[in-house]
């Protein structure tokens, strides 16, 4: 199955990642991965979600569905700029510290905790690099690791804002739909 | 001082000024404020009171599918909430627009596990367009409104608002005057103009097209319109289970009903088909059989206002999003070539010439009765007595059950209005008719509203009956059939379990007294040559009447589409 990038900005309203979170897991769509804030619009929110699925133009149309989406955006194949964090605690007796800090520069990762036996370490970057550097320090012992989902940003000037999509001086036709509906 | 108005004033304000003049509902601790304040109201707000709240849901939507309008149900805190769960699913399958209002436990308490508490907005956020939780006075106003556009704009659905018992009780000067403001939600309802003419284009090239109606069509109103561009270019209308009354079934080009009981017929068009046109129908599984078998040869066009149905279960070729009345007012305003149209007739001529000779092969309908012997009562013949009795009288709607009776019904009794026909179609849901056919009464009073129901989804919501007496309708007529089985589920079980009935026979109580006990006109019918009378004497009594038609009990719905097999192969005994 193929992994897509949605970038989707719904209305800032209590239960709305539930909505779609609920939608996602009824549908039997895939999350891989999921990360959800603020955005520079008041109200409204930004989900980056990961998902597998052969069939994503049914996933974005069942998004558009709930009443609080406003924008939905496959970027899987624009160029992005993608990252994720991880917090890696690593077993560290004091011989080994100088090797660990070596590789946590090569990596830009940074050393945010350290103790007689343990090392917290902040790795953010994209998802590969973020793999590849839990690989490298696996062998000296994990004794807890987090991960945070993906966030995603398209480059260049051509983005995601949702300050157009919540213009305050747009309002329903209510009249213009109704009568459309009841002709 | 004197503007301030409670929170249930407000709602039935709401209501008002936003078209509500009938609910369905019963009351509770939660709600208790609303019904106190509907007191004031009540000239303009009737209540229904219902003996449970399922029934006061499919009340509801009896109402709005037999009308257009919003249907309305109420229900209190916890118990009364959740027994609205089934028709609130029943209006989403069927796209109904529905405004479901619940009592919710003081926002003080909320969350705590109080006294009738339970989270109706997490349990039907899949089941609703949309819903809300309301525990602040002054969202009140705004949320109806709100509510009921969306419900019955784009495509109709039910919306539920929960409402804590403080909302409804605090007091404030009220402000209706806010505007509606959804960014998320547009719908389309202009249908592309490139895409409509690509459709055209495409439907003039073909051989053998056919049209396919659903439920898109009736909530547009868009009977007309259908019949307008069917004679213009004279294409076959084919009308799912939603569809029926959509298009006169007496039309030169009305085929009928397609699918797993529909018309070998019907359904040898569509396979045969090199174009197929479908307005406001969703391929459901039960129309389409094994998708990836459906109308093989096809150039599919696709009408929804919904875009997410297309492209779900089939894969078209052309999609137009958009409202099943104005893009068939788009397609009827372009101009192909005169002499394309003319040579278009021609072959759509010969395409239906083929199509009836098929017709005429498969679809006798006395061929489906496997009648083991004429001194039985069929089925059959209590539905060509009814045919010919509403026939005669017109002004009817039937509201239909689920089960053999409801296939029976699609198949055999006459539709020839928009919104005659009201079943519980995707959700199939037992116990439909009953309250359905209160809500549909209520709305027509005009009308004779005949409930055709088996003996065992009518058990699920009887308790309804007493209301049309509570309520002095008298334009409710009931058809039992009566079979003593779960009928479907038995035939089932007869076709691919070896006749292993487990579970399907089924004890009735006597209907004729049970019809008494409620105050209605009963009457027991056990042959064939009772049905007749039985049924002029319905229509004669001014009032509720329940006929059990005692029917021959091991009768299969023929012609069948086994689950999962294509339409083209169908048995017919
Ligand atoms: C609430 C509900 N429960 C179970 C079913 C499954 N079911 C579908 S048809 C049917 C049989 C209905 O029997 P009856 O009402 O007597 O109608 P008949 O088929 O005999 O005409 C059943 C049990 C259903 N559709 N709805
Ligand atoms: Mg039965």
């Amino acid at each position: 199955m193929k992994t897509h990038i949605l970038v989707v900005l719904m209305q800032d309203h209590p239960g709305v990642l539930n909505r779609a979170v609920s939608m996602f897991r009824r549908r039997g769509y895939n999350i891989a991965s999921l990360a959800v804030g603020h955005t520079e619009t008041a109200g409204v929110s930004r989900m980056t979600v990961v998902v597998e699925s052969d069939h994503v133009e049914q996933v974005v149309k069942q998004l558009y569905r709930l009443v609080e989406v406003l924008k939905v955006s496959d970027v899987t194949d624009d160029p992005t700029v993608e990252r994720e964090m991880a917090l890696v605690k690593l077993h560290v007796p004091s011989q080994q510290r100088a090797e660990i800090v070596a590789l946590a520069e090569v990596f830009g990762a940074k050393i945010v905790d350290v103790s007689v036996t343990a090392m917290v370490i902040e790795m953010t970057g994209g998802p590969a690099k973020v793999d590849n550097f839990i690989d490298m320090v696996r062998p000296f012992g994990i004794k807890e690791m987090m991960r945070t989902g993906r966030i995603a940003m398209v480059r260049g000037a051509r983005g995601h804002s949702g300050a157009d999509l919540v213009d305050t001086g747009w309002q329903n036709d209510v009249a213009g739909a109704a009568s459309a509906a009841a002709q | 001082m004197s503007d301030k108005r409670t929170g249930a004033q407000i709602l039935c304000e709401a209501l008002i000024q936003n078209g509500v003049d009938t609910m369905f509902g019963l009351p509770g601790g939660a709600i208790m404020p609303f019904y106190h304040a509907m007191w004031e109201y009540r000239s303009e707000l009737r209540h229904i009171l219902c003996r449970h709240e399922q029934g006061a849901g499919h009340a509801a939507e009896g109402f709005a599918r037999s009308t257009g309008r919003i249907g309305v149900c109420i229900g209190t805190s916890g118990p009364g909430t959740t027994n609205l769960v089934t028709p609130i699913a029943d209006a989403w399958m069927d796209s109904t627009p529905m405004l479901a209002i619940c009592g919710q436990v003081s926002s003080a308490v909320l969350g705590k596990d109080a006294f009738q508490e339970t989270d109706i907005t997490g349990i039907t956020m899949p089941i609703t367009k949309h819903n809300y939780l309301i525990k602040r006075v002054e969202d009140i106003a705004y949320a109806v409104k709100e509510a009921i556009f969306i419900a019955t704009t784009g495509r109709p659905g039910p919306v539920l608002i929960d409402i804590t018992k403080d909302a409804l009780q605090a007091s404030i000067v009220p402000d209706y005057s806010k505007k509606i403001f959804l960014p998320g939600y547009r719908p389309t309802y202009q249908g592309s103009k490139k895409q409509v003419k690509a459709a055209l284009d495409l439907m003039l090239q073909s051989k053998k097209p056919v049209m396919m109606i659903g439920n898109g069509v009736m909530m547009a109103n868009a009977s007309d319109e259908v019949m307008a561009f069917a004679e213009r270019y004279q294409i076959p209308v084919i009308t799912t289970l939603h569809g029926l009354g959509a298009f006169p079934q007496d039309h030169p080009l009305s085929l009928g009903m397609p699918g797993m009981h529909g018309w070998v017929h019907a359904n040898r068009a569509i396979q045969e088909s090199d174009f197929l046109l479908n307005i406001g129908g969703r391929f459901d599984d039960r129309v389409t059989g094994k998708a990836s078998t459906f109308a093989p040869n096809a150039s599919i066009v696709h009408v929804d206002i919904d875009p997410s149905e297309i492209g779900k279960n089939i894969e078209v070729d052309v999609p137009i999003v958009g409202d099943a009345k104005l893009v068939l007012l788009s397609l009827l305003e372009e101009e192909p070539e005169e002499a394309k149209v003319t040579q278009f007739h021609q072959v759509a001529a010969d395409w239906l010439v083929y199509v009836r000779e098929l017709q005429a092969k498969h679809q006798h309908k006395q061929q489906y009765l496997n009648r083991p012997d004429t001194s039985v009562m069929m089925p059959h013949d209590v539905y060509a007595v009814l045919t010919k009795e509403m026939n005669e009288r017109g002004n009817y709607r039937v509201v239909t059950d689920v089960g053999q009776h409801q296939m029976w019904a699609a198949q055999l009794l006459d539709w020839y209005r928009p919104r005659t026909h009201i079943t519980s179609g995707g959700a199939g849901t037992m116990g439909f008719a009953m309250p359905a056919a209160l809500g549909v009464a209520v709305a027509h009073p005009e009308d004779t509203v005949w409930v055709v129901c088996g003996d065992g989804g009518f058990q699920m919501t009887n308790q309804e009956m007493i209301v049309v007496v509570q309520e002095n309708i008298k334009n409710i007529k009931i058809a039992i059939i009566n079979n003593g089985f779960l009928g479907m589920v038995r035939q089932w079980q007869e076709l691919f379990e070896g006749k292993r009935y487990s579970g399907t026979p089924l004890t009735s109580p006597n209907f004729q007294k049970l019809a008494e006990a409620y105050g209605w006109t009963g009457i027991t019918v056990e042959s064939g040559d009772q049905i007749e009378a039985a049924v002029q004497q319905a229509y004669a009594t001014d009032g509720p009447v329940l006929i059990d038609f005692r029917v021959e009990r091991e009768v299969n719905v023929f012609p069948m589409v086994p689950q999962n097999k294509s339409i083209g192969e169908m048995i017919t005994e």
